[in-house]
């Protein structure tokens, strides 16, 4: 195993998605300033919190000057869906010293999660994920921070109403069909895409939570053969 | 708010992103998931996206998006168009961002 291949494929591998996610980056960043922190406790944020969901729900609070066990409940709520990610890479970097596992796990985000699992599938330890996983963060920070600090640089002189946010959700998109593998994961996908949305109403978007939930009961339903019953087998 | 009580916020912000991105790491001992969920937890990632990207492009404003004049969901499709055509992420963001100034800024959507 070389581990300088496997880092310089972590950064190859993000390169293309982290675009988009850069575009989200400077949306992020003239949102803080919008929303009317000043230019150093913007930086701070998104030098220290480095979660863009969370941020972009977070800020609306700040600036309406909520409590702020609602602004942390909201930002806890918003990343649910990591904990759910934290169950998956505690397999693979389990082993690991206490608190090089957490700062590792710390500067993963979404999209390193991903690729991650389309690159190890089999949730086992292995030599070259370590290599892997610190080329494909070491990218990502990058192409979120530098955008984020332009954007917060730039503020109202980005114009909003180019939606350039969406180019993140656009990644997200293709990255989410180059994970698609068989007829269940579609149908997983659908159940949790669907389910997103009917849940939308719920608060701190939990919605999120819930799709989650109802895309991995789907894939684990038909894991199993569903809806064909146990007696129709037989 | 004050510079001292958004600062406190934001300390309180990066702690949950710790918290959160490493909650079953925190532990020492191994906490032993049951099988099922073992498994099902490869259909996460997938799922986690969907339940992102679903809302941002049929809502807008918590309610779904009336009529087809909808620059996003165009841009989406146009991307997904490009993806099954070609298989590139940045192709998909490239052509689903430009669907999408084109609707809004050529065509006043």
């Amino acid at each position: 195993m070389n581990s300088r291949e496997e880092f310089a494929r972590g950064m190859r591998e993000i390169a293309g998605p982290s675009f988009g996610i850069s575009a989200w980056a400077l949306v992020t960043g003239v949102a803080m300033i919008k929303s009317g922190l000043t230019m150093p406790l913007a930086m701070l944020m998104s030098l220290a919190v480095y979660a863009g969901s969370a941020q972009l729900a977070a800020l609306p609070l700040i600036a309406a000057a909520a409590p702020l066990w609602v602004i942390w409940a909201t930002a806890a709520c918003m990343n649910l869906r990591f904990v759910i990610f934290s169950a998956h890479w505690r397999k693979y970097f389990g082993q690991l010293p206490r608190a090089r596992r957490l700062a590792l796990m710390y500067l993963t985000a979404d999209l390193n999660y991903v690729l991650f699992v389309r690159r190890f599938p089999d949730p086992k330890p292995a030599p070259e994920q370590l290599p892997y996983l610190l080329g494909s963060i070491a990218w990502s920070w990058l192409s979120w921070q530098i955008p984020a600090l332009i954007g917060i640089a730039l503020g109202d002189r980005v114009p909003t109403e180019w939606e350039l946010g969406f180019a993140g959700v656009l990644a997200l998109l293709g990255l989410a069909y180059s994970t698609l593998s068989g007829r269940n994961s579609w149908i997983a996908g659908i159940v949790a895409a669907a389910a997103a949305v009917a849940a939308v109403a719920l608060p701190l978007k939990l919605n999120v939570v819930v799709a989650i939930a109802a895309g991995v009961a789907a894939g684990v339903l038909l894991d199993r053969g569903w809806p064909i019953t146990a007696e129709a087998r037989r | 708010m004050s510079s001292t009580q958004v600062l406190i916020a934001i300390i309180g912000l990066t702690a949950i992103t710790v918290i959160t991105r490493g909650f079953f790491l925190l532990s020492e001992r191994e906490w032993p998931l049951p099988a099922w969920a073992n498994r099902g937890l490869r259909y996460a990632p997938l799922a986690a996206l969907a339940a992102v990207i679903a809302p941002e492009v049929l809502l807008t404003d918590g309610a779904l998006i009336d009529g087809w004049r909808s620059p996003r969901l165009f841009a989406a499709l146009a991307g997904t168009v490009y993806f099954w055509w070609q298989r590139g992420i940045l192709g998909t963001i490239v052509v689903g961002t430009a669907t999408m100034l084109a609707l809004k800024l050529g065509l006043g959507w």
